[in-house]
């Protein structure tokens, strides 16, 4: 088979299975981002027994394979009786180690926030929390456009993993459409042809979003 | 470790094309990176293990995978050091010639030992993600960790105590391995160089 | 004894242009052994492009430049020229991982090849020399901005130069800190050392320089005595310019 039979007889579940992966990846970076703001506003103001438990979650997190996490939660749960489908404990993985990693870019940019900037808001009466809310943190979300946008990259490409467990994604399709036709070596070059065109488009499209909105003294100094 | 050293290897001679090579080549050397770094590492897994034979390039598992994330981790560890030799300023080069040193030592007294300590804490980084990468040859059937724990599983029908062990044994490996180097980027720390970064 | 000394530097004619933009269009001077001479001018006039065209680190377009009986222009051994040329830069830049005495010994060693007891002890005199031999451990992180730039000074000193080039030396300073530099540079006037130093210190220029070139332009505007320079210049352009820096800095007295 030439490379475009192989394209052209298996782009219908190659695209399905993109649609599942974008799916993954935009629920998860959303659920994460959620997480990681916990996390990160925990770590950073908490008081200390939250402080000390959000820090050990990102560490235990960051520290083990998301292939780990994957299986604790899709073959580990259902001894005791949590059953879930392989989209769900894709997507509940996926969430829990994105927002770990979330949480870390947001500590980093909340502290890379001149303490001034607090000591100025509470000299004007504010209370710490709505320091935090109203001066801290939208600086700090600019400073995390870069870092998180290169994590929803990562998360993209790390989606693959959730074919082990029978998630429907672009990885398990070409096992899928490979294991028909045989063409192993240019069924995954397709798939990897797919994501390399999915990431530098998104890649691309953040860079143009972040020149778009760049503020001066924004920069993020890597 | 193989696929970090592998890595290592290919990712010194790239940094170096794209900063001081001549066009052609530093296209080829960014070109390298960005790809690598877009595609999913299972995909560049599958590629050389399933889709090699194609070719008649049969490669066991184990190899496989040592290439595959050693590849992967090329990229990353390229752009590192490119990162830290660019960030050390045009200004101390400029300064290195004034005193009459030529190029080379310039680069090697002066450049390298001030971009070396700025990459040693992404270069950490790097290290865990491979180590965590490793997990990933489970999908070509390397016997590792995670293989190992499945057998087992199979035995014993106790799949949550299982993986929570083989997530202990992987957390303490990366503490201790971030720990070690850790203490040996404070023990060469100087004032003024190094900036606190964390990229996954 | 001849009453005039060696010529150690004569530049003949340099032209340098970026791209479009002619930057030295036709400069020539000499500075015999001993003298220091202060170059001013406004800013973007090429004066610190002349001076890295001294050290080739921008290498001229045309003209020759000779240090002593070597001409620099056109040199195969510009490294071992640069050593006996020694470099101020207006950011310091010492080299970040040394420590004070790390940057002052590392040409020694690097580029003479002097062994490191040799190099240490002569890099601790430089260091004396211009006053901070208890801050030889000191990281350049961990030192004022007089200080990092008396370091610099000093790194220069120790290559044993014919000749010491400075690039606005004290301009990065907070003004309580010139002072400071200023006195070393002095000092090392008053012991013969033969300096061409761009700056706009006026006191400075009055007490020490031998000679003060205006350039504007790309172009040296006139040349002459401090004295004379200052009170009754020859062309107009000159008077204003010194109006007007006297205007923005105050006139300082005599140091
Ligand atoms: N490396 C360079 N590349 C391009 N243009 C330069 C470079 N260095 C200096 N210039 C230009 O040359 C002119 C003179 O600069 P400079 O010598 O720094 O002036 P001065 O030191 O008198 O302020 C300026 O217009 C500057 O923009
Ligand atoms: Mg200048």
């Amino acid at each position: 088979m030439t490379f475009w039979q192989v394209i052209q007889q298996s782009w219908s579940p190659m695209l399905d299975g993109l649609q599942v992966t974008m799916q993954l990846t935009l629920l998860s970076i959303v659920f994460g981002l959620a997480l990681g703001l916990f996390l990160a506003l925990g770590k950073v103001y908490g008081w200390k027994p939250l402080r000390w438990f959000c820090t050990a979650f990102i560490e235990i997190i960051r520290g083990t394979p998301l292939l780990v996490q994957i299986f604790i939660i899709y073959f580990g749960l259902p001894p005791y009786g949590i059953r879930l489908s392989p989209l769900e404990a894709a997507v509940i993985a996926f969430s829990i180690n994105s927002g770990a990693y979330q949480a870390e870019y947001l500590r980093g940019a909340i502290q890379s926030i001149p303490s001034g900037q607090m000591q100025a808001a509470l000299s004007m009466g504010m209370t710490p929390w709505q320091g935090v809310i109203s001066i801290i943190m939208p600086q700090a979300l600019r400073r995390v456009i870069p870092p998180w946008t290169n994590e929803f990259i990562y998360l993209l490409k790390y989606t693959s993993l959730a074919y082990i467990i029978g998630t429907p994604e672009l990885m398990a399709q070409a096992r899928f459409v490979a294991s028909r036709n045989y063409e192993y070596f240019q069924t995954y070059l397709f798939a990897a042809l797919i994501y390399l065109s999915i990431v530098l488009v998104f890649s691309e499209f953040f860079g143009w979003v972040e020149r778009k909105f760049r503020i001066p003294g924004f920069e993020f100094h890597k | 470790m193989l696929g970090l050293g592998l890595g290592l290897a290919v990712a010194i001679p790239i940094s170096f094309l794209q900063i001081f090579a001549p066009q052609p080549f530093r296209f080829l050397a960014s070109a390298y990176e960005r790809v690598l770094r877009s595609i999913p590492l299972l995909v560049t897994l599958f590629l050389l293990f399933y889709g090699l034979p194609t070719f008649g390039i049969r490669l066991p598992p184990f190899t496989a995978a040592v290439i595959g994330v050693g590849l992967r981790s090329s990229a990353y560890q390229s752009q590192i050091f490119r990162g830290a030799i660019l960030s050390i300023s045009e200004n101390q080069f400029r300064a290195a010639l004034s005193i009459g040193m030529n190029r080379i030592r310039a680069f090697r007294h002066i450049v390298m030992p001030q971009a070396l300590r700025l990459a040693i804490p992404p270069w950490t980084n790097e290290l865990t993600i491979v180590l965590k990468d490793t997990s990933m040859a489970f999908a070509l059937g390397v016997v590792e960790l995670v293989r190992q724990g499945r057998y087992i599983i199979v035995a014993t029908r106790e799949p949550l105590v299982i993986y929570l062990t083989i997530a202990a044994i992987y957390l303490i490996l990366t503490l201790l391995s971030n720990n070690t180097l850790g203490r040996l980027e404070k023990r060469l720390r100087i004032p003024g160089i190094g900036v606190e970064e964390r990229v996954r | 004894m001849n009453k005039e000394k060696e010529i150690v530097l004569r530049i003949e004619d340099v032209h340098k242009s970026f791209g479009e933009n002619h930057v030295l269009r036709g400069v020539s001077m000499g500075i015999r052994r001993g003298e220091t001479k202060i170059l001013i001018g406004p800013s973007g006039t090429g004066k610190s492009t002349l001076l890295t065209c001294i050290n080739m680190l921008t290498p001229p377009d045309a003209g020759k430049i000779w240090l002593l009986e070597d001409e620099i222009t056109g040199s195969k051994r510009v490294n071992l020229l640069r050593q006996k040329i020694g470099f101020v830069f207006q950011d310091f830049s010492l080299f970040n991982h040394l420590t004070a005495l790390g940057n002052v010994s590392i040409g020694l060693t690097k580029v003479k090849g002097m062994d490191r007891k040799k190099a240490r002890k002569k890099a601790l005199e430089e260091l004396k020399q211009v006053g901070l031999e208890e801050k030889a451990s000191s990281y350049p992180a961990q030192l004022s901005g007089g200080q990092k730039q008396r370091v610099a000074i000093a790194r220069a000193l120790a290559m044993d130069p014919q000749l010491i080039l400075f690039d606005e030396p004290t301009s990065a300073l907070d003004p309580e800190l010139i002072g400071e530099v200023l006195g070393v540079m002095k000092k090392l006037a008053n012991q013969g050392m033969t300096m061409l130093v761009v700056s706009h210190e006026m006191g400075f220029a009055r007490s020490v320089a031998d000679e003060v070139i205006f350039m504007e332009g790309g172009v040296i505007v006139e040349q002459g005595p401090p004295a004379q320079l200052f009170s009754s210049p020859k062309v107009e352009r000159t008077g204003q310019f010194l109006s007007r820096l006297s205007g923005l800095f105050g006139e300082e007295g005599e140091k």
